[in-house]
């Protein structure tokens, strides 16, 4: 059975609570930043963390979700276009820090849309990227998280698996796979 | 699935259901898109699109360009009147050295009905059609069922009364197949003369009396008087119809409910829609025009969508 776990619920929360110190140690009370999620995996991610900002600092954060399928650059290179899912940045990003979340960084093709889409809210000072999967030696474009919750050393036909209580499922379970099996 | 079932857009007869929900899915993110600072995104950002008009048109071609222009497409417009057709050139001649010149995509009005499906047999690129004569025009049905949508939560189970010239519109005749197709009761109503022979084998009631009409209906859809493709009086004069057809705000004002009023443009005001009713609270006749485009987006983007 190729099918390793990663993180479970008990590691996930360990790991969840010191990426949220991390965050504090460099945004204090959060005043000039905003938590940006990725569509459609990192909103959970975004949710779960801005909730544990919230109740750490007793402050209000911005929390605001993107899609990047319009920005994507593999449109018409795939058999079928990617679904699109809803954005919803409520806030004005102008002269903020932002704080980009997704679930895993594999090739970095996503957060590049991300930053692409991102532009059309206007002009934050600052951007950082946070993830909790780090998959290691297989970026395609020179982009690196500065939060991570996990490295990973991954081969091409490997894929990283998301399971978390937000989305459905009973337990909170990542793990690396072999894509072949299911 | 993310991937409509079909090539082309020829008609809304030919597509499924499934195909309409997916393209309103992505409409509302084209809607969000639109509405924001920055209204442009890079989606066909190396695809080519004509413009094909081979007959008039003002909402629909700067609906489809301001689309193709929002999703980044490279854009070529083509209308009859200033153009070789005027020198003999065919049809299939014409839309072939257009796309000799390495084109993507073509979106195509034309009088005749069925043009669009005979390209669609002979040329390679996707083809959207934007109106062929009195038979589709399915944009326009798709606008329309998702302004009802938008308004009225959902389309499956209301009642909508399309009224006027049923028998030269093939915007009544798209918006018959995409709100059959979304689960709504449909009636048609206007003048005998002004009804096709052969309505009743499309499902829909048939009411002669527009004051039942909009007393049965949730939403009705006013069509315009087409005087253009009327070749013989199928009416005394424009007076008489407006007298026994036009809706006004009276009309309105006597029901015993709200009902929304729609009209695809361009309204002839007092024949058969009042200004008192056009520009009213009932009216979502803008909120279509603005749909129109995030509409079109979607479907623009979702037939480029396939592997190039």
């Amino acid at each position: 059975m190729q099918k390793k776990l990663i993180l479970d619920t008990h590691l996930l929360n360990i790991t969840v609570n010191r990426l949220c110190q991390q965050l504090i140690e460099n945004h204090g009370n959060f005043e000039d930043t905003a938590i940006i999620g990725l569509q459609p995996k990192g909103i959970y991610l975004a949710e779960m963390i801005h909730d544990k900002l919230e109740k750490d600092t007793g402050t209000k954060i911005d929390l605001g979700y993107l899609d990047t399928t319009f920005f994507r650059d593999d449109f018409r290179r795939r058999d079928t276009p990617v679904k699109a899912n809803a954005t919803k940045v409520p806030f004005i990003i102008e002269n903020k820090n932002v704080v980009l979340i997704d679930d895993v960084l594999y090739t970095g093709r996503s957060v590049r849309a991300a930053m692409d889409a991102m532009i059309a809210f206007g002009r934050p000072k600052k951007v950082e990227l946070l993830v909790l999967v780090n998959r290691k030696y297989s970026r395609q474009l020179p982009i690196e998280p500065d939060y991570i919750g996990k490295d990973v050393n991954t081969m091409d036909f490997q894929k990283v698996l998301v399971e978390l209580e937000a989305q459905g499922f009973k337990d909170n379970k990542i793990w690396l796979i072999n894509k072949e099996s299911k | 699935m993310s991937q409509l079932s079909q090539k082309h857009l020829l008609g809304i007869k030919d597509i499924t259901r499934e195909d309409i929900e997916l393209i309103f899915e992505t409409a509302r993110s084209f809607k969000e898109v639109i509405n924001r600072p920055i209204k442009k995104v890079p989606s066909l950002r190396d695809i080519t699109i004509a413009n094909v008009f081979f007959e008039n048109s003002t909402r629909t071609r700067l609906s489809f360009e301001l689309a193709e222009k929002r999703l980044s497409a490279d854009v070529i417009n083509f209308s009859s009147s200033s153009s070789s057709v005027k020198k003999g050139e065919t049809l299939l001649d014409t839309v072939n050295n257009i796309l000799a010149m390495k084109v993507d995509m073509v979106v195509m009005r034309h009088s005749s009905p069925g043009a669009p499906h005979f390209l669609a047999k002979h040329i390679d690129a996707n083809i959207v059609n934007a109106g062929d004569g009195t038979h589709e025009h399915p944009t326009q049905a798709l606008l329309d069922t998702y302004s009802i949508m938008e308004k009225h939560g959902s389309v499956e189970g209301l009642k909508v009364a399309i009224i006027g010239d049923i028998l030269h519109s093939r915007v009544a005749i798209s918006n018959i197949f995409a709100l059959q197709k979304l689960g709504a009761e449909v009636m048609v109503c206007g003048p005998n003369t002004l009804l096709p022979k052969y309505i009743g084998s499309l499902g829909v009631k048939v009411e002669l009396d527009v004051r039942k009409a909009l007393q049965w209906c949730d939403v009705a859809n006013v069509l315009r008087i087409q005087l253009e493709r009327q070749q013989i009086k199928y009416f005394p004069s424009l007076r008489e119809y407006s007298l026994y057809y036009g809706v006004n705000k009276r009309m309105l004002d006597e029901l015993d409910k709200e009902i929304t009023i729609m009209h695809p443009g361009p309204i002839n005001r007092g024949v058969e829609l009042n200004s008192d009713v056009a520009d009213s609270e009932h009216s979502i006749i803008l909120e279509q025009v603005q749909n129109g485009v995030a509409v079109r987006m979607a479907v623009l983007y979702l037939l480029a969508g396939g592997k190039a």
